[in-house]
């Protein structure tokens, strides 16, 4: 079981969670399983053609999944996926 | 690090010795480290929610100059997180507001200011003179501006950013280290990711990160520490749980990688999808102003009211319309009867829109947008209604 923390802009398509538990071995299995559950962030992280969002990062504990085998990464019991998309705020 | 360039002898009076007595007699510090304090010349993009806390820290610190860039004005909402700013800077520019709290706060700062919208045209000659960016905007194409030309200029990006009640920190662009392309290539498409306006922000949020910022500005000036270079710092003050990712530079990175791509500063709102505001062909036509549907209410006309905002705004004020939130309108659609006129409206008009094409798409022929939203019925219609 694996821990997906989703960042406050996403909460509210997970029912207001901060993190969601997930079963999966490989980090691709994991999000499959995370947005069947909560179909309405699919498309918060995934392009129509089924692709990541350029402007979110996975992250496997504190390793950036494009530095790992991506997608394909594979996942131990008890890892920490973050979801992790950009924010621009700041003045207003 | 940049500030070494300026090797500007530099000494201080008795009276800062005083000021800045708890710095110097700590080692990390010292005379040496107040010295490149006061040599060093931080630019603060903002002086809003991050850029307040950023500057005035600053300034208290030592930092010898400081240049602010702003063009915005003082409102009423954004006294309840921007604290250099006070009530009575409300409609002043926020420039003038910052620069009287800065010059009372320390009167040995040379402070600099630049009363413009940074842009592509400006941004390369304003860095030129600094040798630290601090970015305190609130917008994803000023963010790629600020990145690109950090890295053009070789200035160190003091990275920060904020929403609702999660910040996000870091250092970009240092020679070593990644740049915020690296972290985020591409911006979101508008409208994907809400903006603080939208969204909300905790007020204290930005004063936390803000700090963070300016803790990030001293130690590269004093280049002592951990700079926060190849690490993103998550902070989330609901949980008050702080956490850390590895940041690496992106050898393909189109700014800062090993065959940049981007070699000048573009157009940052094409790049980030903005054309300018909604498409006004398509707003026109089902766009109603405020004085139109009091006059067709008062005249007894069968409107139907439906307000698309959150439970919690709802709260604040309302017009006694239908609550469907924005998000849920598509699994609520059929509590609408598409034989009745509807005006949809959110705060400022934005939400409604989506909210009208929605309803459009899915077979509503007389559905209206509330143009400028409930704001805009207070301010022209009611104005007992509380604005927000």
């Amino acid at each position: 079981m694996s821990k997906v923390h989703i960042p406050t802009p996403l909460r509210q398509y997970v029912g207001k969670q901060a993190s969601v538990d997930v079963q999966g071995k490989t980090v691709a299995e994991a999000m499959t399983a995370l947005v069947a559950r909560h179909p309405d962030l699919r498309r918060h992280l995934y392009t129509e053609e089924g692709k990541l969002r350029s402007f979110v990062n996975l992250y496997v504990n504190d390793e950036d999944i494009r530095y790992l085998q991506k997608e394909a990464t594979a996942l131990n019991d008890s890892d920490n996926i973050s979801i992790v998309p950009s924010i621009a705020g700041g003045t207003i | 690090m940049a500030t070494t360039t300026t090797e500007i002898q530099v000494t201080l009076t008795n009276d800062e010795i005083l000021r800045y007595s708890r710095h110097l007699i700590m080692p990390e510090v010292g005379m040496e480290g107040q010295q490149k304090l006061k040599a060093a010349r931080v630019l603060c993009i903002g002086t809003g929610g991050l850029g307040s806390p950023l500057a005035l820290y600053l300034a208290a610190a030592g930092v010898g100059t400081l240049g602010l860039v702003d063009f915005d004005v003082v409102d009423y909402t954004n006294l309840q997180r921007q604290i250099i700013h006070s009530t009575a800077d409300v409609g002043r520019k926020k420039l003038d507001s910052a620069a009287d709290k800065l010059k009372a706060m320390n009167p040995f700062l040379n402070l600099r200011t630049f009363d413009t919208r940074l842009s592509s045209e400006n941004a390369l000659e304003l860095f030129r003179d600094f040798d630290i960016i601090a970015d305190g905007t609130d917008n994803f194409p000023t963010r790629y501006l600020v990145n690109d030309a950090c890295v053009l200029t070789g200035k160190p990006n003091v990275y920060g950013s904020i929403f609702r009640f999660e910040g996000q920190a870091s250092v970009f662009a240092t020679e070593e280290g990644p740049c915020y392309r690296c972290l985020y290539p591409e911006p979101p498409p508008p409208g994907l990711v809400p903006s603080c306006a939208e969204g909300g922000v905790l007020g204290i949020l930005p004063g936390l990160v803000g700090v963070m910022q300016a803790t990030e500005v001293i130690k590269l000036i004093l280049g002592v520490g951990e700079p926060l270079i190849g690490r993103l710092l998550l902070v989330d003050a609901l949980g008050m749980k702080f956490r850390e990712l590895k940041l690496r530079k992106n050898p393909d990175c189109p700014a800062c990688g090993t065959h940049p791509t981007v070699t000048k500063l573009i157009d940052y709102n094409e790049f980030c999808g903005i054309r300018g505001e909604e498409s006004p062909v398509e707003s026109a036509n089902s766009d109603m102003q405020v004085e139109e549907l009091k006059r067709r209410l008062d005249a007894g006309e069968d409107l139907f009211i439906l307000d698309v905002r959150e439970p919690h705004e709802y709260q604040i004020c309302n017009l006694g319309g239908y609550l469907i939130p924005l998000n849920d309108i598509p699994k609520r659609v059929h509590e609408l009867d598409s034989s009745r006129e509807i005006v949809a409206h959110c705060k400022m008009g934005g939400r409604s829109a989506k909210a009208v094409a929605f309803l459009r798409q899915a077979g509503f022929t007389k559905v209206h947008n509330l143009a400028g939203g409930i704001t805009a019925w207070a301010d022209r219609v009611d104005p007992k209604l509380p604005k927000y």
